[in-house]
């Protein structure tokens, strides 16, 4: 049966239809069609679905196809990588369904948008706060693609071309740095780390820092979830040189870490994700980009930022998108980005979340976390044929784990650990081959100890095995 | 036709709340746990230990609950009213997909997670891209980029790509978009690494032929176009545009956020593009959030399937894979694999409509925009520039220039008096190359109803301009807040772009 009315539709009714070609004056709707050459036509249906799906219909094939996931739901997942499970407080759920949130755009008349721009707003001040920053934008993609627009913001500050970053950093990281920085003219250089403590290795820095340096950016904590506690020292390198220095960051770890603005970023970009976002199997996320408060680097800001001002009559405050002239739709090629939509919904996600939390909460959140990631560092450590943490450092909420000593393979040992119905860390050892057969694990507050107990009894007897 | 929105006086975050309030309480440590790691201090270096605590504001849940809710309550969505912003495509956005996208079995997957766990989302983002591909008729299509203009970006890199494994990419430097293009057209060009040359409009509102031969020459890369344009005609010359690009050696981009009006009807592959970007949170009814996400997926032809950003999804008849295995791929453009709870939505929409459903949006789309141009067609001051008789297509685009000079109204006075009778207003003053231009996208959306009082409510407000322009001028009376005064928020003394800039110079209310 063809469905002819669509409840999406209204117009679609045959009367209203024939009663609105009466007032355009015809008495098809392919003459509204007719200026486009017959040869560009479609003349066969196309090999979609034929017909709309009831809704029932719809909600059962999708919940079906996705009932075949398993999820951190149904089984301990201890992977995280640049996406991390942390809870959601229903609340936040309950605020960014408000479908005049949901279903609004760029606020583009701010009159009729004022609570958007205000909780807009609120996110980049909150996230200021947190990082130690100024200045923050209303949110970029992901960390990733922050990273990219970053170094092209400090290459166009410093007119410099050559960006230091570490080795130890997400290959998928580096991969999208090097694609949004080679068409700038941008060369990336990496920097090495000491083999033992896996720290940055300040020689390196030292010998490769020059005249040419646009930007040093590290990670805190590395990917490899150590704390690096170089910042300062890297900070006066890179600030001699006349760089500037960008902080990359797990914004959940900054209620118990020094803030970035607290050792001298210029620059701070993050995923914004762990805070109130859910993982989705990778996206949406939510790029955080913050800077200090200098004009060169707000000028040279990309993405869109909200400002307080007042009325025309200056009677009350209010909130408007500020410093468009550095924006595609006025400034067109001479823009500091292309960026237009963003991810605006998840930024209030993330204001919902760090309000709930606040001072004591981010602070409670942080010890939880390092707490429970420590604890599985220390389960871990006593299984024999296993080496955790690779570098002797300390960690936040994710820790490599090697199965060397045990002459086991990162792969087996994960399809093993599957087979108990846990889900292992994800498996670096081709993305760091001198690290070995290695595993980065991810502990949050969504771990509990019994979780960690069970994944130090399922290793035990897997590395057992062999033996 | 009357209409008030709240009003809160709603106080920013940082001047709620109470010292030890809190809104949100944590799973605690276990007992076995604390004991083994022992005192936490000990776990973060000295160097590194943050000292104060963030200065966050100290709130309960009902406070957060009740601040957030009167902030909505001051925010206009599509599930509030026509929202006519030309090039936006604000349709609604179905409920149902909200609730799919909700789902545990979504939300709780990261992206490492092994294949054999995933298999139902692989096998939904598999078969969207194959149902993209065949509605824009490209060969195969990317799922990564997070929005339209991460589209472009993705498409310029692959055009980049291209002329570097030919070997010309030293040659080919320019890109030619015309002049009444998106922003992020020539932004995106600029950003990849190419020159942005402008080819004028001619007089018929579409591309000039005979300035476009006299741009092309062998520097050219590429031109990016949008089809139908922003004026809502389609570029009925498509055919020789391909040709001319094509014969000079460039590859054609469809910027597909005019997609809406021809799903079903015409397809950008048939007309000649080559890379072809979609925009997910326009044609596919996902929602606008804000300003986001978004999800702005591309397609291309065959010899360009190469380049394309990995992972790829692979099904070998059995399984869905991740296949990383592309060398000459140009890398990654963003974390993951692209906004997949935005994807999700769309492909549960297209489950909704069919084939069938998606060609009659595209027509109603089309409707809708023409009887908008005969209602408002003899409202006094308002014109319709270019060919009178000439159907747009899903939008169209008035110029109150004749309004501004009889009474002094502009295109933004009509705009901001529109909100006061509880509509959006269109896109105002673009395309650049339409004086007092308002831009209107009705969608398939709004029912007839809703139409006519939009056109009724332009009516008024030229017989306001004429009779009591003052209540024009001043406008908007009933949101929010009244006019705001934009120029003060960028200005350097006055700016605040953060609660800590704002409490460092306190801004005079007056």
């Amino acid at each position: 049966m063809t469905i002819h009315v669509h409840n999406y539709i209204p117009n679609s009714v045959p009367g209203t239809k024939r009663q609105m070609m009466q007032t355009i004056g015809i008495t098809n709707i392919e003459e509204l069609y007719a200026d486009i050459p017959a040869a560009l036509r479609l003349k066969k249906r196309l090999d979609l679905p034929k017909e709309g799906l009831p809704e029932f219909e719809v909600k059962k094939h999708v919940e079906k196809l996705l009932s075949t996931s398993k999820t951190c739901d149904s089984m301990p997942v201890f992977l995280g990588a640049g996406c991390w499970p942390h809870y959601i407080p229903a609340v936040v759920k309950e605020i960014v369904e408000r479908s005049e949130f949901l279903t609004s755009y760029t606020p583009y008349q701010p009159e009729t948008s004022q609570g958007m721009l205000q909780a807009l707003f609120e996110y980049q001040s909150l996230i200021c706060e947190l990082v130690g920053m100024d200045v923050a934008n209303s949110s970029m993609y992901d960390w990733a693609s922050a990273l990219g627009e970053a170094a092209r913001m400090a290459s166009r500050i410093t007119k410099r071309r050559e960006i230091l970053v570490p080795e130890i950093i997400h290959p998928d990281r580096l991969a999208t740095l090097k694609v949004y920085a080679e068409p700038a003219g941008i060369q990336i250089k990496q920097l090495g780390y000491d083999s033992e403590i896996g720290q940055l290795d300040m020689d390196s820095l030292e010998k490769r820092i020059s005249t040419n340096t646009a930007a040093v950016y590290i990670e805190n904590p590395s990917y490899l979830g150590f704390i690096e506690s170089q910042a300062e020292e890297i900070q006066a390198q890179t600030h001699k040189a006349g760089a500037l220095f960008i902080v990359g960051v797990d914004p959940t770890s900054l209620g118990i870490l020094k803030p970035p603005g607290e050792y001298g970023a210029d620059i701070v970009i993050g995923e914004g994700q762990p805070l109130g976002n859910a993982m989705n199997y990778g996206g949406p996320l939510l790029g955080i980009m913050a800077c200090r408060e200098d004009n060169n680097l707000i000028r040279q800001m990309p993405g869109r930022i909200i400002g307080i001002t007042t009325t025309l009559d200056g009677t009350q405050e209010g909130f408007c998108m500020v410093l468009q002239t550095r924006e595609q739709h006025i400034r067109r090629e001479k823009a500091t980005s292309n960026i237009c939509t963003n991810e605006a919904l998840c930024a209030v996600a993330s204001c919902v979340y760090l309000a709930l939390l606040g001072p004591q909460g981010m602070k409670e959140l942080g010890e939880t976390v390092i707490s429970r990631a420590n604890y599985a560092i220390k389960v871990l450590s006593q299984i024999e044929g296993i080496k955790t943490p690779v570098f002797r450092s300390h960690h936040f909420k994710e820790f490599t784990v090697n199965f060397d000593p045990a002459g086991k393979d990162t792969k087996t040992v994960n399809t093993s650990l599957l087979q108990r119905n846990i889900h292992g860390g994800k498996d670096i050892s081709n993305e760091f081959p001198a690290l070995g057969q290695t595993a980065l694990y991810c502990v949050t507050e969504t771990h509990s100890k019994s979780d960690i107990d069970q994944l130090a009894e399922a290793l035990t007897e897997i590395l057992e095995a062999k033996r | 036709m009357s209409f008030k929105q709240a009003s809160w006086s709603e106080r920013t975050l940082f001047r709620m709340g109470k010292e030890g309030r809190r809104g949100h309480i944590l799973p605690q440590v276990e007992d076995g746990v604390r004991q083994m790691v022992g005192d936490l201090w000990t776990l973060i270096p000295d160097s590194m230990r943050r000292r104060i605590p963030v200065r966050l504001p100290e709130l309960s849940e009902p406070e957060v609950v009740r601040h957030f809710i009167h902030l909505s309550q001051m925010n206009y969505g599509v599930d509030s009213g026509l929202y006519p912003l030309g090039s936006c495509t604000m349709k609604y956005n179905p409920k149902i997909n909200e609730s799919l996208a909700n789902l545990p079995s979504l939300n709780m997957l990261n992206p490492y997670q092994n294949e054999s766990t995933v298999q139902g989302i692989l096998k939904i983002l598999y078969t969207l891209a194959r149902w993209i591909a065949e509605i824009t008729g490209t060969h195969e299509v990317c799922l990564h980029p997070a929005a339209g203009a991460h589209g472009e970006l993705l498409g310029t890199l692959l055009m980049h790509a291209c002329l570097k494994s030919n070997g010309e990419c030293e040659k080919r430097t320019e890109l030619v978009v015309p002049d009444s293009a998106h922003g992020t057209n020539p932004a995106s060009a600029a950003m990849a690494g190419f020159t942005v040359i402008v080819v004028p409009s001619g007089d018929d509102g579409c591309i000039d032929i005979e300035a476009l031969k006299s741009t092309v020459s062998e520097q050219t890369a590429g031109l990016m176009l949008t089809n139908p344009n922003t004026l809502g005609f389609f570029e009925k010359e498509i055919e020789e545009i391909a040709e001319i690009i094509h014969e000079a050696g460039g590859l054609l981009y469809y910027d597909g956020a005019n997609l809406n009006p021809l799903l079903g009807i015409a397809r950008p592959g048939d007309m000649g593009f080559d890379i072809v970007h979609i925009n997910i949170h326009k044609t596919f009814s996902t929602p606008h959030g804000g300003g986001g996400p978004g999800a702005g997926p591309v397609g291309v032809r065959k010899e360009l399937a190469r380049f394309l950003p990995v992972p790829r999804i692979t099904f070998d008849g059995k399984f869905y894979h991740l296949d990383y295995k592309r060398p000459q791929s140009i890398g990654k453009i963003g974390s993951f694999y692209g906004n997949v709870a935005v994807l999700l939505r769309a492909y549960a929409y297209i489950l909704s409509l069919g084939f069938e459903g998606l060609k009659e949006s595209a027509e109603i789309s089309v409707l809708n925009a023409n009887y908008l141009v005969k209602k408002l067609a003899d409202v006094r001051g308002i014109t319709l520039p270019y060919d009178q008789k000439r159907p747009r297509k899903h939008e169209c685009v008035f110029s109150a220039a004749q309004l501004k000079r009889d009474t002094g109204v502009s295109a933004a006075n009509v705009a901001k008096r529109l909100l006061d009778y509880g509509l959006h207003a269109p896109t105002m003053y673009f395309p650049l190359i339409v004086d007092e231009a308002l831009m209107i996208e009705p969608t398939e959306t709004f029912e007839k109803e809703e139409l006519d009082r939009f056109a009724e409510a332009i009516y008024r407000i030229s017989n306001e301009a004429y009779s009591n322009r003052k209540v024009v001028m001043e406008a908007p009376h009933n949101t929010a807040v009244s006019r705001l005064d934009e120029v003060k928020a960028s200005h350097p003394r006055t700016m605040a772009l953060s609660w800590r800039m704002y409490r460092k110079k306190p801004m005079q209310k007056n």
